[in-house]
């Protein structure tokens, strides 16, 4: 008989609240309700009543962490639409900030997996570099987040010529940095004996659900559409995808590290390349049709969806992010696998997970439901790494 | 560890079209290329399923999402997109579903993928996807009031 453990709805240490109904058989896990919509705030039916260059800024108000990915995919959506680019610079300056903001996203999904797992200093550490980028992005936007950078056909601010080598150099001590993550995460038996053969997602499970991002590029599903339909500078800077064959939740993390020396490699490339000249079209008026806008977030494909009828305000504006896709895949990755690693298999994804607010643990045959802390499923994990580091004698 | 692409799908944009064509060419009512990476397609409802079981399982293309439009002509404009991995052209089909029936077949029985999208489109704009196999509230909550839908121009 299995019992159910309820996990969420919402968490307040980080946004995009769901809910899962873990169905359990002693300690393993054997099936997964997924629900969501606990925060539904009507954005899409709001952009229809805001202004194009408004629009942008409601798109911003998606997701918190990686703010500029969902403008980033607007102003691709219109320019699809409206039929015309940004100019050179102002297409380096987006990249850069969509880079910056990939490396926090990162780091900050890294800080948290370390958590749950019981590495509160792989956390510290974590925290203590995220910072470098935000002075970074507070340097050049104003901002340390929700950066109000990209318009329509251009951006806002100009990145001074005389700030380049402060950025540089700042950017350079990320490096040693990110070496230490790659060396404590990757060369630890103990992060390898949790996360390797773990939450697998095969190849064909992540072609089924249509996953994408960095929940894809680890089972051997090669997309990234940075490289597939090349938008801002990205086809102009020399860069690789970092894709990894196991599916698991190592090859998640994996692929997540090596993702920030790409992201570093195409921060340094334009800032190197950016040449003078305007940053701005100033087009107002969009012509009727559709557009579609698409970037590569954190977390994976954003999709916008734009209509117009000729008027101020989009017809319909439609919006997927990538944890819609990526959530829905849990369903599989966590069947088969023990309590203990069912909280790192559903943070795997990066869906802003955390929802853990409160557990209900009901027993079907005794009727008795046991109500438990979202942090008992954290101490729960913590646990886990304990008894792995005692079997492995480190 | 590997840091390079390692599956490549292996058609090209002119392959696909072709099979595209050969297949379903007197079912199309219309191709609209915008520009070389938008390319849209009507097509009648009823070819819906067999359509996109053919990009999705014989092309392996890749379901994006769907966008369902409310437009004053009377139904509903529902966009399937697709991709083809590592092409850079996004494939629109596009149906429409007349008022009031809004009925069509659902895709999800064999694209995993568009079990949630399809789930939202049916609460948010009231179509009903017949053969859904788990049709129920994805984002509304469950004591929303029947028929009432809040992407709906007409209410």
């Amino acid at each position: 008989m299995s019992e159910i453990i309820p996990i969420g709805p919402y968490h307040p240490l980080q946004e995009e609240p769901e809910f899962f109904r873990l169905h359990v058989e002693g300690e393993k896990v054997v099936k997964l309700d997924i629900e969501i919509g606990y925060n539904h705030r009507g954005i899409e039916k709001l952009a229809e009543s805001k202004s194009w260059d408004q629009v942008v800024f409601l798109v911003e108000r998606i997701c918190g962490i990686c703010s500029c990915s969902h403008p980033a995919a607007s102003v691709n959506a219109m320019e699809d639409l409206g039929g015309i680019e940004a100019p050179e610079r102002a297409q380096y300056i987006r990249t850069i900030i969509a880079e910056l903001e990939r490396i926090h996203s990162h780091m900050l999904w890294l800080g948290l997996a370390g958590h749950f797992i019981g590495y509160n200093t792989v956390w510290m550490w974590v925290w203590k570099y995220r910072e470098i980028i935000c002075d970074i992005c507070e340097k050049i936007t104003g901002n340390r987040q929700s950066y109000a950078m990209f318009k329509v056909w251009g951006v806002r601010r100009d990145i001074l010529e005389e700030d380049i080598p402060w950025i540089k150099k700042y950017l350079s001590k990320l490096k040693p940095a990110l070496d230490l993550f790659k060396g404590a995460v990757m060369d630890d038996p103990v992060i390898h004996a949790r996360t390797k053969g773990v939450g697998v997602l095969t190849t064909k499970q992540a072609k089924d659900y249509c996953v994408v991002g960095p929940t894809a590029r680890p089972s051997g599903v090669a997309i990234d559409v940075r490289k597939d339909n090349p938008y801002f500078a990205y086809d102009w800077v020399d860069w690789d995808i970092v894709v990894l064959q196991e599916g698991d939740v190592f090859a998640k993390v994996a692929c997540r590290i090596l993702e920030m020396y790409e992201s570093v490699k195409i921060i340094e490339q334009c800032l190197d390349k950016m040449k003078p000249g305007p940053i701005d079209l100033n087009v107002k008026e969009l012509p009727p049709g559709e557009g579609i806008g698409r970037t590569e977030a954190p977390r994976g494909e954003v999709y916008h969806y734009v209509r117009s009828d000729g008027s101020n305000f989009p017809a319909r504006y439609k919006v997927r992010a990538p944890s819609y896709m990526n959530i829905f895949s849990n369903e599989v990755a966590v069947v088969g696998e023990k309590i203990a690693d069912a909280a790192l298999i559903l943070a795997a994804v990066d869906p802003c997970y955390c929802c853990t607010e409160r557990i209900v643990a009901v027993d079907r045959d005794k009727k008795e439901e046991r109500v438990m802390k979202g942090s008992d499923l954290i101490r729960l994990s913590q646990e886990r790494t304990e008894q792995v580091r005692k079997e492995l004698g480190v | 560890m590997s840091v390079l692409r390692e599956w490549k799908y292996d058609m090209t944009w002119k392959e696909i079209e072709q099979k595209i064509h050969e297949k379903f060419d007197n079912k199309i009512i219309k191709w609209f290329e915008q520009n070389d990476e938008r390319i849209y397609v009507d097509i009648d409802p009823s070819d819906m399923v067999d359509f996109s079981r053919f990009l999705f399982e014989d092309l392996q293309a890749r379901f994006i999402t769907a966008s369902g439009v409310d437009t004053p002509r009377g139904g509903i404009e529902i966009l399937y997109h697709f991709d083809f991995y590592q092409l850079p052209q996004v494939f629109s089909l596009r149906i429409f579903v007349k008022k009031p029936e809004l009925e069509i077949e659902s895709i999800a029985p064999y694209i995993k993928g568009a079990e949630w999208i399809e789930r939202e489109i049916a609460e948010l704009l009231g179509v009903k996807f017949n053969n859904h196999p788990n049709m129920k509230h994805l984002i509304l909550p469950e004591d929303w009031p029947e028929g009432k839908y809040p992407l709906r121009r007409d209410q």
